[in-house]
């Protein structure tokens, strides 16, 4: 059980990710998960997004909007399930899977981040 | 858990108490398992809060193109044609539905969350949504122009 006194600090993830999921996501996913596979876009050359990636400021935006988009779905997620489903008795473990999951999550866009060439 | 019930108060000592396994049970009204079911807001409810896990996936396949970006541009084509096959259309599709609807729930409860005061006085809850759905267009503009110019 994620203590007491750190409830005001993941809550501040969760709304802090909260605003950046949904300033961004929607355009992010309408770009890469639809219009541009579906061809309604012309389809941005491999060097440009390449360019894209590698600059500073794309990388510190990637870094916010993913670690702060997975600790919002944590939160989010583990309230779902302890409103939903009402199974308090598993609160440790959901809070470990959430929080954890968003953890590992984080830990990887560091890593994948640090080692574009 | 076991009670122990006295007969009678009078001559509760001279007797064998009667030894019940049941704990006595208070009235506590159980809520069902699918209680987001039987109102429309409380689905609603239920449904802006499983945008999480879409906003998760978000970032799977974000990781996943990052991925696909560093291996070269063969790499990246293979990543293309998997966004490409109908399984991860329709998923995207689903997602950008769920991703869109925590938006605007998001910046509908935003003049909730805010208190905004200009020249003392309290600024209007449509003022507020107004400002943040401005600042979602601009945003999602940038993001298109920036992906997009060449």
């Amino acid at each position: 059980m994620a203590k007491k006194s750190m409830e005001p600090f993941l809550w501040t993830l969760f709304s802090a990710g909260g605003v950046l999921a949904a300033l961004l996501i929607p355009i992010h996913l309408f770009l890469f998960g639809l219009a541009l596979p579906l061809g309604w876009l012309p389809q941005p050359s491999y060097e440009h997004l390449f360019a894209l990636l590698r600059h500073p400021v794309t990388q510190v935006y990637l870094f916010l909007l993913c670690t702060l988009a997975l600790f919002h779905a944590a939160h989010r997620f583990r309230y779902t399930l302890y409103d939903g489903l009402q199974i308090k008795h598993l609160n440790e473990v959901i809070n470990v899977l959430c929080y954890g999951g968003a953890i590992v999550g984080s830990v990887l866009t560091i890593y994948l981040l640090w080692q574009v060439p | 858990m076991v009670q122990v019930f006295p007969y009678a108060v009078g001559d509760a000592m001279s007797q064998t108490p009667i030894y019940t396994e049941y704990h006595p049970r208070w009235y506590r009204r159980r809520t069902s398992t699918y209680w987001w079911l039987r109102r429309p807001s409380y689905l609603v409810f239920i449904l802006r809060e499983l945008s999480s896990l879409f906003v998760a996936w978000f970032v799977v396949f974000t990781l996943l193109q990052i991925h696909a970006l560093k291996e070269g541009p063969d790499g990246y084509q293979r990543f293309l044609d998997w966004s490409k096959s109908p399984l991860v259309l329709i998923g995207n599709s689903i997602a950008l539905f769920f991703v869109v609807f925590h938006a605007f729930t998001w910046f509908q409860l935003a003049p909730q969350a805010m208190v905004v005061r200009l020249r003392g006085k309290r600024v209007g809850a449509a003022w507020i949504a107004g400002a943040n759905y401005a600042a979602w267009a601009l945003a999602s503009v940038l993001v298109a122009w920036i992906v997009l110019r060449e």
